[in-house]
């Protein structure tokens, strides 16, 4: 997802656990949330900070495909709103950076690690946004996949992820349905405006089904991450929920799911539906998307574009506190 | 490589008459700054009427492994609550 494939230790078996260790898993299966300073796995800490280090680089780097749209929104109201949509992803990477660094890393040192492509973020946000619907399309399935899988976070163990997972999903759902009302106002437009939201949905459908991650068959790391409610859902779970809660949005706007074996399935109450290009999304992963080298690009220039401010800011600071510890010393 | 800005705590009362929550950290240059990064990153939605900032390095934290010795003396004075006393009904609400 926003975490797509985080690195997880191997599982332990239960013999195999250190009494502190047992100690510790049956605090998260008696539901007790663990807290910065207590004691835990080096291998659960390791993978939170992997896990959330992502899901805030996901945000941050999010900024950019709807970020190309402020300057060009068709109206001042959609600007508006977009402008506070961005921001409020500004937000989330913050809230996000600000639980990694409760488990013993620094802000920058993450930063570091996007930078030199050793940390990743979401595959999603290497596709373009080519035209306005694309705006309205990353609101209602971006968003909407990035909710379903931050609901389920609310209830992941580590006390600074889980509050800042709640905080994050009160703010999602304006950030869905702005988007949707995009997709309503161009569905029920013009022809030609009716042809570029299916666009649009037509281009970012698979990209927002690999947003869960690869199939659970060929994910190696879920199982321990699971029983240390770092993960909560299988990735193949949120998928589903996805596609059928996505399936009658799309019928209501008139759109068409571009997936010729979309069908709803009576036994098991949900929708069959083709796998999205397992391959495609690797390479994206792997730094060959379409925006990889732009997107990762407009961090790095912005990092380094941004040195000679945040230097002058806290030259600033220490300046300003030199002297007022010498009017101290001369009021004495 | 420049250096990092400093870590502050951020604490912001809800509305009148509650208290000031943690409610998250941020990074600034100095208090000032602190402060109006914290209006942006945690007040989007009106959510106070408040901001406390304070250094990170300046909070001074109870140790998780001293949570049974810190807090087990009042586990057994059952007697500072009010149901530990049973009251006659026919003095009626006390
Ligand atoms: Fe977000
Ligand atoms: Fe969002
Ligand atoms: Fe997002």
């Amino acid at each position: 997802m926003y975490a797509q494939l985080v690195k997880s230790e191997g599982m332990k078996s239960a013999a195999e656990l250190s009494p502190e260790e047992r100690a510790f898993q049956e605090r998260i299966d008696r539901g007790e949330k663990i807290e910065p300073k207590e004691w835990m796995p080096e291998g659960y800490r390791k993978t939170l900070i992997r896990q959330v280090g992502q899901h805030a680089h996901s945000e941050i780097v999010g900024q950019l495909p709807e970020g190309n749209w402020i300057t060009r929104a068709p109206t001042l109201e959609r600007k508006a709103i977009l402008l506070a949509k961005v921001q409020d992803e500004a937000g989330h990477g913050l809230y996000l950076y600000c639980a990694a660094e409760t488990l013993g890393v620094s802000r920058d040192q993450l930063l570091a690690k996007l930078h030199d492509g050793s940390m990743k973020y979401s595959s999603i946000f290497n596709y373009p946004t080519l035209n306005w619907a694309d705006i309205g399309a990353v609101g209602w399935l971006v968003d909407g996949a990035a909710i379903m899988n931050q609901v389920q976070l609310q209830k992941t163990s580590y006390g600074p992820y889980s509050r800042a997972m709640i905080r994050i999903c009160k703010e999602e759902s304006f950030h869905q349905r702005q988007g949707y009302d995009i997709m309503m106002k161009m569905a029920q437009g013009t022809a030609e405006q009716k042809a570029m939201a299916q666009d649009a949905l037509d281009r970012f459908w698979y990209p927002a089904l690999m947003m869960f991650g690869p199939s659970d068959k060929d994910s190696v790391h879920s199982a321990q991450s699971m029983a240390w409610k770092i993960k909560i859902n299988t990735n193949d779970e949120l998928r589903q929920k996805f596609v059928d809660q996505t399936v009658p949005q799309a019928e209501y706007l008139g759109l068409k799911i571009p997936d010729p074996n979309l069908k709803w399935n009576e036994e098991k109450k949900g929708y069959d539906f083709s796998e999205p290009d397992w391959s495609e999304f690797f390479e994206v992963i792997a730094g060959n998307g379409p925006c990889n080298k732009e997107r990762l690009g407009a961090r790095v220039k912005a990092w380094e574009d941004g040195a000679w401010f945040r230097d002058g800011l806290l030259a600033h600071a220490e300046k300003a506190e030199a002297r007022r510890a010498a009017a101290r010393v001369a009021a004495e | 490589m420049s250096s990092e800005w400093p870590l502050w705590e951020v604490f912001i009362r809800g509305q009148h008459g509650l208290n000031h929550r943690h409610v998250g950290s941020l990074h600034a240059p100095d208090a000032e700054l602190a402060i109006k990064n914290a209006r942006d990153v945690y007040t989007r939605r009106n959510e106070g009427v408040s901001i406390w900032v304070v250094k990170s390095v300046d909070i001074t934290a109870s140790s998780p492994s001293d949570k049974g010795p810190l807090f087990e003396p009042s586990n057994s004075k059952v007697y500072r609550h009010p149901t530990f006393f049973q009251i006659p009904e026919e003095v009626g609400h006390m």
